[in-house]
């Protein structure tokens, strides 16, 4: 039978809704018991939150000073201890997950499934590649432990509701000191937060000014939207990076997606193709962006966007 | 440090729309511009410029794939890289046996420092400098956007979901880039004739004596469900009509 090991994401206190997103994935396999690790210096209340999630069986916790913050060097020796007796370790497609599981992946001796999109069966697995633009069905070799990430944008987190089973566990592993955390530094915004909003106001190039991308807030707060941005827009400092959606940024599934002056490279296109309705509004009426969005319109967007956010009092 | 690893992969251009073969065994790679991986540049140019403040002494290019790698390595050669390194395979190289043939090459050279792209716009991994910072037990600083250096040490922000993180490792270590390092420099025509002359050393991949890693099978390729072109409005007040219906505003 499939055991899957979920690996936790958390920012120390509260758990990332990204792991209910893996749950729900790990679920897809047929009979398998799902048990969710949560790394930390103080976990009692990620835990209690990782116990909701419908579908896990146990969750098991490993509190060491040195898991917080989480360092991939740190987590993963642990990890890769507490994998033996699982025939799955999952984690997820986010910076955090990219980081650690490929680090956990190498030290079992296997290459890891990177983006999962769809469970076809215990060891097959669909996933994105050439930003989307074919999708290759893989199988790993039964022998060995499966280490994937799961494409986060592909799945609804697994509901709450559960009562799973809270316990503390040892990883047998030798912590590495050759790697230190220093800071961090977030946009600190009270929007919505990128990866789990509903919806999202994205800008691109044609802003053409970090003052301009001004409209975009004022659009997005009447809507209560979390701001995205293409490449472009970052590349000129107009948004910080991880405003970034696409290939190389953040891939998200939002319900409403709005992009402003993007044209719509297929790079781009990729971080959205999941989202449930795309706006796109462009005064290029070729801009590739009209060949996926749901409702286009054609203008200029220093008219059209102080418009809309005036309609939508 | 002395010696600053570089990888090179060869892969579809990044402006080529990709089309999945009709059989479903690949993608179409016949007639199509390939270059190199735009991760990769930014790392070599990472590489070059360490070299530049004199915090390096040599800068070589490594790349793991069939003959026509040397295009790429050549190129890496123009941009400033002082050799180049071909390991030869006709098959395509999985992430952990890539790490593997990394690890044996830095054993080989005894270099300090292996920087290398976040990934590879081919196939979208994402594996292969984490993979060698674990079997080499050194540190990684993935999706790097600034690094810098202090005797034995480097201090690098990396680009996380939430914002900057800054860490410090020790080196020797695995740094893998992201867009926002550096812009790399554009290739002139004298180094290109240069870099005919750099040394360009090519090893199979049985004379490196790495054991494969156990692979993943690939067994189907299609091209992703397309979504549908929609509406076209003509004004605001219809785009508001057209989210109501919707009801999403």
């Amino acid at each position: 039978m499939s055991k899957v090991l979920v690996i936790a994401e958390h920012n120390g206190t509260a758990l990332n809704q990204s792991t209910a997103k893996c749950v729900a994935c790990a679920k897809q396999i047929e009979g398998a018991e799902v048990d969710v690790a949560v790394f930390a210096a103080s976990a009692s209340s990620i835990a209690a939150e990782a116990a909701e999630i419908s579908g896990v069986d146990r969750v098991l916790v490993l509190e060491r000073e040195e898991n917080d913050p989480a360092i991939a060097a740190v987590l993963a020796p642990q990890i890769a201890a507490l994998a033996s007796g699982y025939s799955h370790v999952f984690g997820p497609s986010t910076a955090f997950g990219k980081d650690v599981m490929p680090r956990v992946a190498a030290l079992l001796g296997v290459n890891q499934i990177s983006d999962i999109m769809r469970v076809e069966g215990t060891y097959r697995f669909r996933r994105p590649i050439y930003a989307g633009n074919a999708i290759l069905t893989v199988e790993a070799p039964a022998e060995a432990t499966v280490v994937a990430t799961v494409r986060t944008a592909s799945y609804q987190a697994a509901d709450g509701g559960n009562t799973a089973a809270i316990e503390n566990v040892s990883a047998d592993a030798e912590l590495p000191t050759h790697t230190r955390f220093v800071g961090v530094q977030t946009g600190q915004s009270d929007r919505p937060d990128l990866q789990t909003a509903a919806k999202v106001v994205s800008g691109g190039r044609a802003l053409g000014s970090a003052d301009n991308f001004g409209l975009i807030y004022k659009l997005a707060d009447k809507l209560g939207a979390a701001i995205g941005s293409s490449r472009a827009a970052v590349d000129a400092g107009y948004v910080p990076p991880e405003t970034q959606v696409g290939q190389t940024g953040q891939i998200i599934a939002p319900d409403l997606y709005i992009a402003i002056g993007i044209s719509g490279a297929i790079q781009h296109i990729t971080g959205i193709k999941d989202a449930g309705t795309i706006v796109a509004i462009n005064k290029d009426e070729e801009a590739p962006i009209f060949e996926v969005s749901d409702i286009g319109l054609v203008g200029d967007l220093f008219n059209i966007v102080p418009e809309l956010t005036d309609a939508l009092n | 440090m002395e010696k600053i690893l570089v990888g090179l992969k060869r892969v579809v251009d990044y402006n080529v729309r990709v089309q999945v073969k009709r059989d479903g065994s690949g993608v179409e790679t016949d007639g199509v511009k390939m270059s190199i991986n735009p991760f990769d540049e930014i790392a070599l140019e990472e590489a070059l410029r360490i070299r530049e403040r004199g915090e390096a002494s040599e800068v070589i290019v490594v790349s793991i794939g069939s003959a026509e790698s040397q295009q790429q390595l050549r190129t890496g050669l123009a941009m400033g890289a002082d050799r180049a390194i071909l390991v030869e395979t006709d098959t395509s190289t999985d992430p952990l046996t890539a790490a593997r043939i990394f690890k044996t090459i830095i054993d080989r050279e005894n270099a300090e420092l292996v920087i290398l792209g976040k990934q590879a716009i081919d196939d979208d991994n994402s594996q292969t400098g984490q993979m060698l910072a674990a079997i080499w037990g050194r540190p990684q600083a993935t999706f790097a956007s600034e690094v810098s250096f202090d005797g034995n040490t480097a201090r690098v922000t990396r680009e996380v979901d939430i914002g900057l993180e800054t860490i410090e490792i020790d080196l020797p270590a695995v740094i893998t880039v992201d867009l926002r390092l550096n812009e790399p420099r554009y290739v002139k025509l004298p180094d290109i004739m240069k870099a005919k002359k750099k040394p360009l050393d090519q090893l199979s991949f049985a004379e490196l004596g790495v054991e494969p890693a156990p692979g993943i099978k690939e067994l189907a390729f299609e091209p992703p469900e397309a979504r549908q072109r929609g509406i076209m409005v003509e004004d605001v007040a219809g785009l508001v009509a057209a989210l109501k219906d919707k009801g999403l505003v």
